[in-house]
């Protein structure tokens, strides 16, 4: 029932593919068969109304699942052709190269400065002071956050506002120069004009960066992803370049949704 | 359209009931209002009841005597030897030492009573004194020791109800076969007289209505019941009536016995304890406590009336002469109870410390810091953060939360027969009894800990979760300091608890007496000692009456212990408190 077009953008490499990747709590199934390939350098939104699945998935592809009591993963899952689920992958090599974002901006009660460096202090990627403070200043830089904060740096995370910290937590997950990036509806408690400027910044990391982003709000999908995913009731309805989505769905669900008629 | 005015149903219906929304609102905070006073005013009354009780004892009355350590008494063999200083009569040396001061007290009995101003415990203290420093043998060393405990409390006014006055007029005392004879122009004597018939007269009213009281009731009953009340009543009415008759009959002198108050005249340092009063006021007979020869006097001279009649007082009037006597020479001085903080406990109320008691307690609860503290946070980190939820977990958490509510002697009985029967560790020992609170501090711990653990976001875990760290990491980098206030918190409480239990150190032994403080270093942690709750229980229950002082005191201790304690959490907690 799924219809799912391989590889909407032909011309970009393919980074992850999921293939029958079901999801069960506590034996019950949360997510059915989602097959997906989701291309690198671009921004991927998962559209889909509340308790679809779609962040049920997204957590699959940093394995966040297994924190969960009775989480059942199954189906293959490959990130540049590696499977994720494999028991030869620890969790925590596979976390460090796919970072992400969550819906509260949840920054370490610490300083910015620290929140930054914490990901590349524990993975040992910074040999001296000069080096850590240069990781430090480059993820904030292209956060968009480093000219608000360079003169703070050690001033707690927890101080700034709530688009700041968002950019907070997005620049402490490219600090530790992550493949993929999840954001897990990024800027639902943010106000416009934090949400515009976190949109902006997304755009700018499609640039280096395979980008998935859970949202609830169709314009933003539109606004900068280029694939979409439409869920529905556990299953991945429709996929493909944006455009298509939201100007010509093939589904009935997926019309619906984008009208307005539910969700 | 309608004539009602517009006013929608919601309004009206939320109108209605306004008045008694507000109207329970204010009873409740009236309520919590009242509690909150009575809590106050209650801790108000228990603090200032202790206080006032227990700051006697924090002033002592020293008695400081010349002694002469007189080579022969001290250093037996002569050699200077420990051993033989150790030999030396240090009792005889502070006995002629307080003869010196009351050289005409001879006979047997009255110099045993002399000895009692001071206890004899007090002649190790003074070997004490000379084994630091033998260089004292030989010369007029000055020696200072607490005087006896009941003479300390009558200094401080508690023991007995006295007064005393300087009368106008002669004095004469003159000594004779009968005792010494009393003379005297001050119209005192006659008020005295009276006021002692007064209180014989009213004694003898008091005797007489029970007999009739008895008489009464024995009329109600019979058989040997009635017999032996119509007996009794027939007694105090013969005891009335002989009252009355040395008072009516008889215009003599009033005996004074042990059951009337004590009248003290002093003169130039002789005093005279009256035996008989005159009814005339004209004087009495008596003899003397102090001094022994005749005196004339005008108007330098005063009279010391003890109201509390010596069968009822601890302290006898000859006693009381002479520490009275000592205070004039300035041999006594009130000055701060260093004998409470310096010393063991002991027999003697004047000498006995709770130092001995707060090293126990320290070294106590040194092993229960270290045992409970880690176990527990570790426990409780494991619990909360790595263990799968399942029936087993779920029966252990129930389990630690049921052993916080197991009354604490069982874990003394528990201590008992694991840590000193079955492993053999010494009775009485700090050891013990820190492993025996630690028990008892475990679930406290744990489930602190664990609320603290519950506390910290979800959210900061999922963020070090997704930068890579590991779970270890993410525990020990961010859930365990920000949840550290909670634990300590939580550890501290736990703690302040066991420092002030009693009963399940009752039951391995930290209850017996123990002269000695343990030591404070490793080797402390296995010998003897007691703890501050249960040094206060012991002296609750002491015989003397300057225990009582002193237990009040020991609760202030420990009480300033526990706000010490608390103030450290306070401190600790906005130290590592972070906000978020």
């Amino acid at each position: 029932m799924t219809d799912t077009s391989p590889n909407p953008a032909a011309e970009l490499p393919i980074k992850v593919v999921a293939r029958d990747v079901t999801v069960s709590y506590s034996g019950k199934q949360a997510l059915h068969d989602v097959s997906i390939e989701i291309p690198d350098r671009s921004v991927t939104a998962f559209i889909g109304p509340s308790g679809c699945g779609k962040s049920t998935f997204l957590r699959c592809l940093n394995r966040m699942n297994d924190t969960i009591d009775g989480a059942k993963v199954g189906g293959s899952l490959t990130i540049d052709g590696q499977e994720i689920n494999d028991k030869s992958i620890d969790p925590v090599v596979l976390r460090a190269s796919v970072g992400m974002v969550f819906q509260k901006p949840n920054p370490f009660p610490k300083s910015i400065y620290d929140n930054v460096a914490y990901g590349p202090r524990i993975h040992g990627l910074a040999l001296t002071r000069p080096e850590l403070d240069e990781i430090v200043e480059n993820a904030l830089r292209k956060a968009g956050l480093w000219e608000e904060v360079s003169d703070r740096l050690n001033h707690p995370g927890t101080s700034l506002s709530g688009g700041q910290q968002q950019r907070l937590v997005i620049a402490r997950a490219i600090a530790v120069n992550p493949e993929v990036i999840l954001m897990d509806e990024p800027c639902s408690a943010l106000d416009p004009i934090a949400t515009a400027r976190i949109e902006e910044l997304i755009d700018e990391l499609r640039e280096n960066y395979c980008i998935i982003i859970v949202t609830h709000s169709m314009q933003q999908a539109a606004r900068v992803s280029q694939q979409t995913a439409f869920f529905h009731m556990g299953n991945l309805v429709e996929y493909g370049p944006t455009e298509d989505i939201f100007t010509n769905p093939r589904d009935t669900r997926t019309q619906d949704y984008i009208t307005g008629r539910f969700g | 359209m309608t004539d009602t005015p517009d006013i929608s149903p919601i309004r009206t219906a939320v109108s209605k009931n306004l008045g008694a929304r507000y109207r329970a609102e204010l009873r409740f905070r009236a309520a919590g209002l009242a509690a909150v006073a009575a809590a106050v005013g209650i801790l108000v009354i228990l603090l200032s009841s202790i206080v006032s009780g227990g700051l006697p004892a924090f002033t002592v009355n020293e008695l400081e005597l010349t002694v002469d350590l007189d080579e022969e008494l001290v250093d037996p063999s002569g050699e200077r030897s420990e051993d033989s200083l150790r030999r030396g009569s240090y009792s005889r040396v502070l006995q002629n030492a307080i003869r010196t001061e009351f050289p005409e007290v001879t006979g047997r009995r009255e110099l045993r009573n002399l000895f009692s101003l001071y206890t004899a415990l007090n002649a190790t203290r003074l070997m004490d004194e000379v084994l630091e420093d033998p260089g004292l043998i030989g010369t007029q060393h000055r020696f200072t020791m607490p005087l006896a405990d009941d003479l300390d409390l009558y200094l401080k006014g508690l023991l007995v109800e006295e007064r005393s006055f300087q009368p106008q007029g002669t004095l004469s005392l003159e000594p004779s076969d009968a005792g010494v004879v009393v003379r005297s122009t001050a119209t005192d004597f006659r008020d005295l007289a009276a006021e002692i018939a007064r209180t014989l007269r009213a004694r003898a009213t008091l005797l007489e209505t029970e007999a009739d009281r008895l008489t009464e009731r024995a009329q109600e009953l019979s058989g040997t019941e009635a017999e032996d009340m119509l007996y009794d009543a027939d007694l105090n009415r013969r005891q009335a009536a002989d009252i009355r008759a040395r008072l009516e009959i008889d215009a003599g002198p009033i005996e004074l016995d042990n059951s009337l108050p004590s009248i003290l005249v002093e003169s130039e340092g002789r005093t005279v304890r009256l035996a008989s009063l005159a009814r005339n006021g004209a004087g009495g007979t008596g003899e003397y406590l102090l001094g022994g020869d005749s005196v004339e006097a005008e108007n330098a001279w005063s009279i010391q009336v003890i109201d509390t009649p010596v069968e009822r007082r601890r302290v006898s009037d000859q006693l009381i002469v002479w520490t009275r006597a000592l205070e004039e020479r300035g041999a006594i001085s009130s000055t701060f109870n260093t004998y409470l903080f310096a010393n063991a406990d002991s027999r003697e109320p004047e000498l006995a410390g709770v130092k001995g008691a707060l090293y126990g307690s320290i070294l106590t609860m040194i092993i229960t810091i270290i045992i409970s503290v880690p176990i527990g946070v570790f426990t409780a980190l494991y619990l909360e953060e790595y263990a799968p939820k399942n029936r087993f977990t779920a029966l252990i958490e129930v389990n630690i939360n049921n052993l916080a509510a197991v009354p604490s002697i069982v874990f003394g009985l528990l201590g008992l027969a694991v840590f000193i029967n079955a492993f053999g560790l010494p009775r009485s020992a700090p050891l013990v009894g820190g492993l025996v609170l630690s028990l008892m501090t475990l679930p406290t711990v744990i489930i602190a800990t664990r609320a603290a653990l519950k506390a910290v976001p979800q959210s900061i875990r999922q963020a070090a979760l997704a930068v890579g760290a590991s779970r270890t990491q993410t525990v020990f980098h961010h859930v365990l300091p920000l949840a550290a206030p909670g634990i300590l918190t939580g550890a501290i409480i736990g703690l302040a608890q066991a420092m002030g239990e009693t009963a399940p150190l009752l039951m391995i032994g930290m209850v017996a007496f123990i002269a000695d403080a343990p030591t404070l270093g490793l080797e402390g942690f296995t010998e003897p000692a007691t703890v501050m709750p249960v040094q206060i229980f012991l002296w609750s229950d002491g015989a003397e009456r300057a225990f009582e002082a002193r237990t009040a005191a020991a609760i202030l201790v420990l009480l300033a212990l526990m706000i010490g304690f608390n103030a450290l959490a306070i401190y600790l907690r906005r130290r590592f408190e972070r906000r978020w």
